[in-house]
């Protein structure tokens, strides 16, 4: 065993010696490598966060929505419309819910106006004229606590209103863009008529029975279209999914060209190593030996290159709130709420990465010396 | 010490260039003496070499070493007993570039995983034995020729081995390192090694160290009853 | 033998420079930190639960169904409330017309051209 380790660490000894001749160009690779590796650990480690995340935060969404449609749009929902539902057997609870969106010419960002149904936020009640905004909001307009703003409604009127406290920091991801307000104040200013609401929000008695009930509602309201929460929950599955995919796919030019430029540097063997290996084993290695210590160069080079990419993509994603993919996730978005996600690692993911990273490399290294290793000894006698 | 019996060697065997290196060779070896062979270039001495060595395989006869049969051995057992056994000086050195005159010399002995640090300090007295103490961390290509040989020498000797083979080791020094490379065949002599090498330069064939020469035509031994 | 005892002092000196070694400890503490990241990952999760609680909450009350990502268009804001005529369209699979708005941001002479009518007011404050 002793003898084993001795020999394998005189193998890497000879390895390392033979990389460090070419000092830049095998400190270029392993660099840019490395890069490949955090691009992609980035990429996983932030989406599969992200989606975890969402399922948890949005856990607690209303199981059913039911919005109205009127030739194929949106409509309010009109008077009478509620009482109708209510009559359904294992509906619990129902809201008549009122939200929709403010575009602010000022900072050419758009705000999520809602009002709360009963007009509270964490049983504080939204008096006349004061709102409750959200931090991205307070941060892009400088808001704070006590100060006047005004929006310019679509009817033309202008509204004033006094903030009246900030949503917490902590919340942003689902917050950043809210402006509340109680329900009077945002009928008026949009000139939403009593009685009328943006959608429904119901809760059911047996869980198990979501997909029954919404299956009656949508007979006794042909005109409804129902959103369940486990919808809600897959949309954001697949948004994280293919986001992530268009990442990769535009990653992937740059993974090709890595994995050529890999390829290239591992398997084309330059006469000069040709001779080094038959001056090996003229010299008494064996085959084995020689693959041996070419194996170790690809595991070597690989497992660093993995290790260096993966601690600065976890850096990266936690640390740094995923700073260089800020502008992918944020596309157009004027507000972008601040969040630090909680780190979720998959120990599944990092095994593949780790799979996918390392071993093409290490193979790439040793396939080609094969050939190069069966010459006979005496080759470099007769050459 | 090594017996060869009716060693024949075809190379290309089969194909429209067949060609017979060695053509019935009957050759004793003896422990401790210095044994050269000698005959023009294409005369079969390395391939006989290279033989003697393990590195190749016989198309036919019997190589015996301190009377046991290895030309039936498979590769590994070969390898092993070339590595224990022989130390090879070859005509172009062979040293690897860019690692340093130290790193060449270790070679041999890293698929034998001994203890690194006793290798490390047996490296570097052969380098002092050889006068290269001072350039052992420079890479092999900064060296002279001279010292490249001296390193090479230095390699054959790492893994301490009974028997030296050596092909052309003069063909590129001048006459006075072929002398200082015959004086470091005498103290290896003396060492008790057995050295067989191969040469047509008048200097070594003639030398006195030589204790015996062989000469090869066309892979024979023309005065095979010498 | 002079020069050999020579070369064992000098021996002994570099002996510690083994590239192996180097590289070991290296990978020794590439290895940590990869192990390091799990831990951290353990703690920062213990110390969250505030956080996640608090949009938790708010998401409770409010009746919230989505995250605030994308904010730049109100087909975007809420893609699972979407509606029919909207780039998501109501099938969750649906994608989102243009990719490219996740990378390059509208020209601002067209922002500011194509903006509606409506929108170019001045400032209501």
């Amino acid at each position: 065993m002793k003898t084993w380790i001795g020999k394998q660490q005189a193998l890497i000894d000879f390895t390392l010696s033979s990389l460090s001749r070419r000092k830049l160009k095998n400190f270029g690779l392993l660099l840019v490598y490395a890069l490949i590796v955090f691009l992609l650990a980035s990429v996983m480690l932030f989406t599969h966060a992200l989606r975890r995340e969402a399922a948890l935060v949005l856990k607690n969404t209303p199981e059913v929505i039911v919005q109205r449609m009127v030739a194929g749009r949106h409509d309010l929902i009109p008077p009478g419309y509620i009482e109708k539902l209510g009559r359904i057997r294992g509906v619990q609870h129902i809201e008549g819910r009122l939200w929709g969106y403010f575009y602010d010419p000022v900072v050419r960002a758009n705000y999520t106006f809602m009002a709360p149904t009963a007009g509270t936020i964490n049983e504080i009640q939204i008096a006349d004229s004061e709102i409750v905004i959200g931090a991205a909001v307070a941060r892009e307009r400088g808001l704070e606590h006590g100060n006047l703003i005004s929006f310019r409604s679509y009817t033309g009127k202008l509204f004033v209103f006094t903030v009246a406290s900030v949503l917490p920091h902590d919340a942003e991801l689902v917050s950043a863009d809210l402006v509340l307000l109680n329900p009077a104040d945002y009928r008026a200013f949009f000139g939403i008529p009593a009685d009328h609401y943006t959608d429904i929000a119901l809760s059911v008695a047996n869980p198990q029975e979501v997909r029954n009930i919404a299956a009656k509602l949508s007979e006794t309201l042909p005109d409804a279209r129902l959103i369940l929460r486990e919808e809600v929950l897959r949309t954001y599955e697949s948004i994280f999914n293919w986001r992530e995919g268009i990442v990769l796919v535009l990653l992937s030019g740059s993974i090709l060209a890595f994995a050529i430029f890999a390829w290239e540097k591992a398997s084309g063997l330059s006469a000069e190593e040709k001779r080094e290996i038959g001056i090996l084993k003229a010299i008494g290695w064996e085959t084995g030996d020689v693959l041996k210590m070419k194996f170790w160069e690809g595991a070597l080079v690989s497992l660093t290159a993995f290790l260096l990419g993966y601690v600065a993509a976890y850096w990266h994603v936690f640390h740094f709130s995923t700073a260089l993919f800020e502008p992918v996730l944020k596309g157009w978005s004027v507000l972008y709420p601040r969040f630090e996600l909680v780190p979720v690692v998959d120990g599944f993911q990092v095994a593949t990465l780790f799979f996918f990273t390392v071993f093409p490399y290490t193979v790439a290294t040793i396939v080609p010396i094969w050939r190069a290793a069966i010459t006979d000894p005496d080759a470099v006698m007769r050459g | 010490m090594i017996k060869l019996t009716n060693i024949r060697k075809a190379y290309n065997q089969g194909q429209h260039n067949e060609f017979w290196a060695l053509n019935g060779i009957d050759l004793d070896i003896e422990a401790n003496k210095v044994t050269a062979l000698s005959g023009p270039s294409g005369s079969g001495k390395s391939t006989l070499l290279s033989i003697v060595g393990c590195m190749a395989r016989p198309t036919s006869g019997r190589v015996q070493l301190a009377g046991r049969d290895i030309s039936g051995l498979p590769e590994r057992f070969l390898t092993d007993i070339r590595r224990s056994t022989f130390g090879f000086i070859f005509q172009q050195y062979n040293l690897i570039k860019g690692l340093s005159a130290r790193d060449n010399v270790m070679l041999p002995a890293y698929p034998l995983g001994g203890d690194w640090r006793a290798l490390h300090e047996r490296a570097d007295m052969l380098l002092d034995t050889f006068k290269l103490g001072h350039r052992c961390h420079a890479p092999v290509e900064w060296l002279s020729g001279g010292e490249q040989q001296r390193v090479a020498i230095a390699r054959a000797l790492i893994n301490d081995p009974l028997v030296v083979i050596a092909d052309e080791p003069t063909a590129n020094l001048d006459t006075v390192l072929s002398r200082e490379f015959l004086s470091i065949l005498e103290s290896l002599k003396q060492q008790g090694k057995t050295i067989l090498l191969s040469s047509h330069d008048s200097l070594v064939v003639e030398s006195s160290v030589v204790d015996r020469v062989v000469r090869l035509r066309d892979g024979h031994l023309p005065e095979a009853a010498e | 033998m002079h020069a050999w005892s020579a070369s064992q002092g000098s021996s002994a000196l570099h002996m510690p420079s083994r590239k192996s070694h180097r590289v070991f400890a290296f990978l020794a503490i590439c290895l940590a930190l990869f192990l390091l990241t799990f831990a951290d990952a353990a703690m920062r999760r213990g110390g969250s639960a505030d956080v996640l609680a608090t949009s938790e909450r708010l998401v409770a009350q409010l009746g919230l169904t989505d995250l605030c990502l994308f904010t730049e268009a109100r087909y975007t804001r809420h893609p699972s409330q979407a509606d029919l005529h909207s780039a998501f369209q109501d099938h969750p699979l649906g994608l989102e017309h243009f990719p490219s708005g996740s990378l390059l941001p509208p020209p601002n002479n067209l922002a500011a051209s194509y903006e509606n009518l409506d929108r170019k007011t001045t400032s209501p404050d």
